[in-house]
């Protein structure tokens, strides 16, 4: 019985470790920015995940006791991965696009990345609170 | 009531910091359930002009349902995504990017659509547009723009929609 939990425990360590590679070498082999910004994003998922599940399940077999650190170490990364994401793509769209080689914006004018203050004073010019 | 309100701006926001207290401290005792509180009094309070509306919850119960469709997805797409990396030649890959209309009205809602859309891999939410109407969305590999964003405004807005408004 313990060894199948071995075996378990020695999956999900395997798995983390594949999927840390993969993301590492996305890195490398993905060509243009922000496609390799989709590399890490996967590392912290179910890379991280996989130990983690590894961890939690090594704490309650054989430690005996039920351990929640995991759970906070996941939900810390799920708060934190997708807004360091979303600050290199912006730095992205900063210094690599114009406001002409993006995407239109659906019913808006622009991405909020290329506001500059003459947009700010135009958008609240319209509305009728603009006086406060 | 009033000063209640005032003392206690987010009280969903304090019980999330309680249990986040206890969570921590790996153990329960009724020194970490009041120092937790404690925290979960003071933050709110102070953080207070940060946040200046309560958000609301239409069905808390939902957020059960959202948290599990989200973690299979994220086990699924993580597959599809190192089959891409490992073995689609980069000529053969179509990054793209997606514009997605919103319509999801609160701050919150759209955060946690545009966090979800991130962890699921292949999806990257890039940035909003300058009113808030749509999100833009970069494709590791998107043959099909148009059904990628139906699958996110269905999948996982729908529900949203469901828990925020």
């Amino acid at each position: 019985m313990a060894s199948l939990f071995e075996f378990l425990v020695a999956a999900f360590l395997v798995m983390g470790g594949v999927f840390g590679i993969v993301g590492s070498y996305g890195l490398i082999k993905l060509n243009d920015p922000m496609s390799r910004l989709h590399a890490p994003t996967k590392a912290t998922t179910l890379g991280v995940g996989g130990v983690l599940l590894a961890s939690l399940l090594h704490a309650a077999v054989f430690e005996e006791h039920v351990s929640i650190h995991e759970l906070m170490i996941t939900l810390f990364l799920f708060l934190t991965a997708p807004i360091t994401a979303n600050f290199i793509a912006k730095v992205h769209i900063h210094r690599q696009e114009t406001r002409e080689t993006m995407p239109p914006a659906g019913e808006d004018d622009h991405w909020a990345t290329h506001d500059k203050p003459e947009d700010e004073e135009r958008r609240t010019a319209g509305r009728p609170d603009a006086a406060q | 009531m009033k000063l209640l309100r005032r003392l206690l701006p987010h009280p969903y926001l304090t019980l999330l910091l309680t249990l986040t207290w206890l969570l921590l401290v790996n153990g329960w005792s009724l020194n970490s359930l009041l120092f937790g509180f404690m925290l979960g009094v003071l933050i709110p309070f102070f953080t207070q002009p940060y946040w200046p509306n309560r958000p609301r919850l239409g069905k808390p119960l939902k957020i059960a349902e959202y948290i599990l469709v989200v973690l299979m997805d994220i086990v699924q797409a993580n597959i599809i995504v190192a089959r891409i990396v490992l073995f689609k030649p980069n000529a053969d890959r179509r990054p793209n990017w997606i514009t997605i209309p919103l319509d999801l009205k609160t701050p919150e809602a759209i955060t946690a659509l545009a966090g979800t859309i991130t962890m699921t891999p292949g999806t990257l939410s890039a940035d909003i547009s300058d009113a808030g109407h749509a999100l833009l969305v970069h494709c590791l590999d998107a043959p099909n723009p148009d059904a990628v964003r139906d699958e996110i405004k269905q999948r996982y807005e729908r529900r949203l929609m469901e828990i925020f408004e």
